[in-house]
């Protein structure tokens, strides 16, 4: 096949080889050389750095998060070009704050890096969103939204996304919300039987420019007669 | 906003171009016997500006599952696209915090589930990542086959079902009967052909049976000829080519950018491979290539998975070849299990057995992402210990959920008739989407 280029392992010019990592420690180890340009880039920004079996955390202020992103991002000496993933997590224990994480990797120098904000207690659930510098991150910032409720700034179209908009019963990786859900089984069946399907394919709740003149007649008269989207 | 506008009729046949690669040729218009290529203005029709909505989905067969992708259409090109999902949420990363980390196994078996094996086995090696445990030599290996298995099986159901998408019906029944033989491989290993569950944390539900390794041989030996015969009736197809070459056309910088991984990334041209890269399993030491296409567009990718295939025979040829003997799982009594004849007879053993069963294996407070190069992009298995039996926290890192994201980007400004090709290129899983 003319099409193809081959890789190999280790051809990126003055890298090692990467192997399989073998007798990680639990606590410790090499740090990702990026934790120490962090550190000296941006000094009282970065709150910790810790090394789990053999993974850096970064934990940073969480004001200042999108800036030391963009840095990562854009400098050349860094160029996490790669955002794998956007999460959060919250302990069993209330106490201890909820963690934003940002998995970042830079193809180009072979690292793995994980950033983390913190959230206390009692403050807003909120993170600055990656989306200008990362457009993969707009899915994943939904899904966050969705099942944590973290608002992220920034983002152009917050909104839920693996369950339905009108959903009422909170967020559901919330460590307060029961497994089953919130709301009885028969209060579940209820508002299913509830629903309007059609809702779900009204052309209204698409927000789609100029397209409430071209609805069919009938929709119109039913949208106008007042019938609910499925608020 | 009444717009006039022209219509384009193109007419193209296919042909090879200087690369050696198939492309479109129009057909031009040239003297007195040429094709006429556009209406006669007086003919033209008047068209209004108006755009329509559609909704493909979520019970379409092209759709590959239960998406739904609503469509503002300028005649028949999209304007606008706007994804539906969750239609199968069904809560697996909440479930997980109430399970052991064995009895997640059957969970990854579910979201991903044309890739099982490669799910339990990228699960359990992230829990022996919390856990510290080294998985014995034999085991590498043989996770390393089952991973090249499940990879060899998500492509040829991708090939299949895009076939039937974009027109052909053949390939289909081809690439699901070499599925079916790998299904029967699965099935004399660990007893299931689905919903497999293959790996156990510290090692694999069961060691190979005897003469397992004889069926490997042969469906090694057989496949890569269903292969070359999928070649030679698609790659240089008219209408194959014509419904993929510079269809949905990604750069290396969008890709990047959008986070698509796997196919998706390599065939923009960037030469990211997890098992290059950031190796796991010892994919290091195995000599393999990594398909790189050069256009970004639904052909590249249909070539980058084709060759993607070879090379998972080739290692699991390698794999064969050094298999060595020895025990399947660790000697690590805090996650495997007595022998069940001892663990009928004796006192201690029975107290192990149930202790593991009932309370759980406990790792160290702790977290591990570990990512594996899944036939959809890179797979991540995120989880936090608190020191507890149940994670606090298990995160799939989903790569035909991150692909899917680009999907308004990719189908922008091209003709209905390709959302169903670049939507099939993407390889979705609903199951791993929606979770």
């Amino acid at each position: 096949m003319t099409a193809f280029t081959v890789v190999t392992a280790g051809s990126a010019p003055g890298l090692p080889v990467p192997a399989t990592p073998k007798q990680v420690p639990h606590r410790g180890g090499e740090a990702n050389p990026s934790a120490e340009a962090l550190r000296a880039k941006f000094g009282g920004a970065i709150l910790r750095v810790e090394v789990v079996w053999g993974e850096t955390n970064v934990i940073v202020a969480m004001d200042r998060a999108l800036e030391i992103i963009r840095w990562l991002h854009d400098d050349p000496s860094q160029s996490y070009e790669y955002l794998s993933d956007v999460t959060a997590v919250e302990f069993r224990d209330s106490t201890l704050p909820i963690e934003v994480i940002w998995h970042l990797r830079s193809i180009k120098h072979r690292r793995f890096l994980r950033l983390k904000g913190m959230i206390a207690t009692g403050q807003p659930l909120a993170a600055p969103s990656v989306y200008d510098i990362y457009k993969g991150a707009d899915w994943l910032e939904r899904e966050c939204y969705d099942m944590f409720g973290i608002v992220f700034e920034g983002h152009p179209d917050l909104r839920r996304i693996l369950l339905w908009e009108q959903y009422a019963e909170g967020f559901p990786l919330r460590k307060d919300f029961p497994l089953r859900g919130r709301f009885s089984r028969a209060e579940q069946l209820r508002q299913a039987l509830a629903a309007n399907p059609e809702a779900r394919y009204s052309m209204e709740e698409l927000s789609v420019a100029d397209a409430y003149a071209e609805l069919p007649q009938d929709m119109r008269a039913r949208i106008k007669g007042g019938e609910s989207t499925g608020e | 906003m009444a717009t006039k506008r022209t219509v384009e009729v193109e007419l193209s046949t296919t042909g090879i171009g200087a690369d050696g690669r198939p492309q479109r040729v129009p057909l031009v218009a040239g003297g007195d016997g040429g094709v006429a290529l556009q209406a006669p203005p007086g003919i033209e029709p008047d068209l209004e500006g108006e755009h329509m909505l559609i909704n493909i989905g979520p019970q379409h067969p092209a759709t590959h599952g239960v998406l739904r992708l609503v469509l503002e259409l300028d005649g028949e090109t999209v304007v606008r696209c706007i994804p539906h999902i969750g239609y199968l949420h069904c809560g697996f990363e909440k479930i997980g915090e109430y399970r052991q980390y064995n009895q997640i196994i059957p969970w990854t078996d579910r979201d991903d589930y044309l890739n099982c094996v490669g799910n339990n086995i990228a699960f359990a090696m992230g829990a022996e990542k919390l856990f510290g445990i080294e998985i014995t030599p034999r085991c590498t290996v043989l996770r390393v086959i089952g991973m090249e298995l499940s990879r060899i099986i998500s492509h040829l159901v991708w090939m299949g079902t895009t076939c039937i998408d974009i027109g052909a019906y053949t390939p289909f029944l081809w690439s699901f009967q070499e599925r079916e033989n790998v299904y029967n491989l699965f099935e004399g290993w660990v007893g299931a052909r689905l919903t497999t569950s293959a790996s156990r944390v510290g090692g694999m539900a069961a060691d190979i049976p005897d003469g397992w390794l004889d069926g490997l041989k042969a469906f090694v030996r057989s496949f890569p000829k269903t292969l070359d015969e999928c070649d030679r009736v698609v790659t240089k197809n008219g209408i194959w080519v014509g419904r993929t070459v510079g269809i949905g056309v990604m750069s290396p910088e969008e890709a990047l950018n959008y986070g698509l991984s796997g196919p998706m990334l390599r065939a923009s041209g960037v030469d990211y491979d997890v098992r290059k890269d950031f190796p796991y399993l010892d994919y290091e030491t195995y000599d393999f290539e990594v398909p790189v296409g050069v256009h970004g567009d639904v052909y590249d990718r249909y070539l980058v998975r084709m060759e993607e295939m070879r090379q998972s025979v080739r290692i699991v040829e390698q794999a064969i070849a050094r298999l060595p003997d020895g025990p399947v799982n660790v000697d690590d009594p805090r996650v495997i299990l007595p022998p069940k004849h001892k663990a009928t007879s004796e006192m201690e053993s029975m107290i192990h057995h149930f202790k593991n069963v009932m309370e759980g294996p406990r790792p160290a407070p702790g977290e591990a992402y570990v990512a594996v190069e899944a036939p959809k992009g890179e797979k991540g298995y995120y989880m936090v210990s608190d020191g507890s039996a149940k994670p606090v926290r298990w995160r799939i890192r989903p790569p035909s959920f991150v692909n899917l994201s680009a999907i308004p980007k990719m189908v922008e400004g091209h003709l209905l008739s390709d959302v169903i090709a670049i939507n099939a290129s993407i390889d979705i899983v609903m199951g791993e989407i929606d979770r």
